[in-house]
């Protein structure tokens, strides 16, 4: 009997142990799997173009040039010495601000926006054909107007990320209400759900993953708009510092800006992702 | 003496481009407080069209309903409505499916404290006091459609109208289903219009049965007492003569007089 609980004391803090290790294993062996397939491709991809880059005659730097001509704008992305003369956290800095007042007018216009034609036919056979001719016109073709309309380069690259952004938030929400079940709008109709009630009861978490839908589409447009845009418009921003640098014939530093610029945009698109998965919650499990 | 609920002349037609095609005709039927009420027929006559013009979800275009002797002309929590698919809100647990009817019929009359007890009362009437956390996507489909009878039964209606509320169940769950609303109407005694397409369960459930004709133009065409006594028991009930009879009247009804014809 004592024999028998004492092989059961040793066993028991082993046992946990082992199951601690396979656990653990296993974590490390996910965190590999997931991790060193794009680390790999990217040392694949950037040793092709050091091979492809390294002659004497290219015309583009290879990477590692690429880190010795712009290690000081890596090391000191904060450096400010007046004008545009800036490190490149302030020029993403600038562009981001620019994004953000830009897109927060575009949802909160294309929400609106979009509720309507959603929900009364009527604005939809009046708007909706209006919209789909709109929103063929690439982004830069509104410059010049904006520039005319606002004879100020700012409130011009912002109207610009505005109506890039617009249109995919309009035409989500809408699809979002349209395709809201009978159902859902029965329930309302026999509880006598108020307006703002079925607004927000029904209609918005209804309407929650297509507007983040149109959301998420809208924000990479305004990033892809904003780089172009203030190409045009100067003054600080990541655009702006691509043309100084193209203009001064300073490849690395194009192509220290287009990686810092790729990267913004994914973290951009991540966070409207995060946030869609924090505000749908339960709907987001089914 | 008014019924407690009347359909009057009900009729209803639908005008698309120059066809107009009329789908009910002359529905007349009054209705007594505590009665359970099955409407039956073939798919397509019209079943679900009555019982969303005494929802008020539709409104008819000849004739009325009357329930108090009140015109009625919207829907409303008086006649809550159990639908077929349940049509539970996915983003809101099953407590908050129920509280959500509760606060908008009780949100000036009773306490938060009084609703949250009402909303727990209606649950554990339907034997769901245990999800009461769970999202509808966790809880099988009879789960779902015990909650959507919870959600209508805690706005304490006046008539409580079923449109085919069992008929996405299997066979056993569905058995399951009818005991419970049976108990619960043994309970609270409340007005029912069942909208089905199962002769048992409609037998085994009603106080009267309204068969109804084929459409265009589909009307009550026979209306069947069931004088079986309460409570029922499906085992007992299998070879009642009673239930034998009404069983084989509707089953008549159905299949001899009113045979569906199926479009070739």
């Amino acid at each position: 009997m004592t024999a028998l609980t004492e092989t059961h004391r040793t066993a028991a803090p082993s046992a946990r142990f082992a199951n601690l290790v396979p656990a653990t294993v296993a974590w490390a062996r996910n965190a590999v799997a997931n991790t060193l397939p794009p680390l790999v491709a990217l040392a694949i991809l950037v040793g092709i173009w050091q091979l492809l880059c390294m002659g004497a005659g290219a015309s583009l730097p290879a990477p590692s040039k690429v880190v010795t001509d712009t290690w000081e704008l890596i090391s000191n992305p904060f450096f400010d010495h007046g004008g545009t003369d800036k490190g490149l956290f302030w020029h993403l800095f600038a562009s981001l601000k620019r994004v953000a007042v830009g897109f927060s007018l575009a949802a909160v216009a294309g929400v609106l926006l979009g509720v309507l034609i959603g929900q009364s036919s009527l604005a939809y056979r009046g708007l909706d054909p209006i919209f789909q001719v709109l929103r063929t016109v690439p982004p830069l073709a509104w410059l010049p107007i904006s520039l005319a309309a606002f004879r100020n380069a700012d409130p011009s690259a912002i109207f610009v990320i505005f109506i890039t952004a617009v249109w995919p938030i309009i035409l989500n929400t809408a699809v979002g209400i349209r395709q809201i079940p009978q159902d859902y709008r029965n329930v309302a109709r026999v509880m006598r759900l108020s307006g703002p009630e079925y607004f927000f009861k029904i209609m918005l978490p209804a309407t929650v993953p297509y507007m983040f839908t149109g959301l998420k589409i809208g924000i990479g447009l305004s990033w892809l708009a904003i780089v172009a845009a203030e190409m045009l418009i100067g003054g600080v921003g990541i655009g702006f510092f691509i043309w100084d640098a193209w203009n001064s014939s300073l490849m690395s530093e194009i192509i220290l800006a287009l990686v810092y610029v790729g990267v913004v945009g994914f973290m951009l698109d991540r966070l409207i992702g995060f946030i869609a998965g924090r505000i749908s919650g339960p709907k987001a499990r089914s | 003496m008014h019924a407690y609920l009347s359909l009057e002349n009900v009729g209803m037609e639908f005008i698309r481009g120059n066809t107009k095609s009329v789908v009910l005709k002359d529905v007349g039927l009054k209705i007594d407080r505590g009665e359970f009420i099955s409407i039956i027929g073939h798919s397509g006559c019209g079943k679900s069209t009555v019982l969303n013009i005494v929802a008020g979800l539709l409104r008819c275009t000849t004739g009325g309903v009357l329930l108090e002797n009140r015109e009625v002309d919207s829907p409303g929590p008086d006649r809550a409505v159990v639908f077929q698919n349940h049509s539970l809100l996915p983003w809101l647990t099953v407590y908050d499916n129920v509280r959500l009817g509760v606060d908008k019929v009780f949100g000036k009359t009773k306490s938060k404290a009084e609703r949250h007890e009402w909303t727990l009362r209606n649950l554990s009437l339907v034997h769901m006091d245990h999800a009461i956390a769970k999202y509808p996507e966790e809880i099988s489909g009879g789960m779902k459609q015990r909650v959507g009878i919870a959600r209508a039964l805690a706005m304490e209606p006046k008539v409580l109208l079923m449109d085919e509320p069992f008929g996405a169940l299997d066979a056993l769950t569905r058995a399951h289903l009818q005991d419970s609303l049976m108990e619960i109407q043994t309970t609270l005694g409340n007005t029912v219009i069942m909208i089905t397409h199962d002769v048992d369960e409609a037998v085994l459930l009603s106080d009267r049965i309204v068969m109804m004709t084929n459409g265009p133009a589909a009307t009550i065409g026979q209306v069947l007492d069931v004088p079986l006594k309460r409570p029922r028991r499906r085992l007992e009930l299998a070879e009642d003569p009673t239930y034998v009879h009404c069983r084989g009247e509707v089953l008549r009804f159905l299949y001899e007089r009113h045979r569906h014809v199926e479009a070739a």
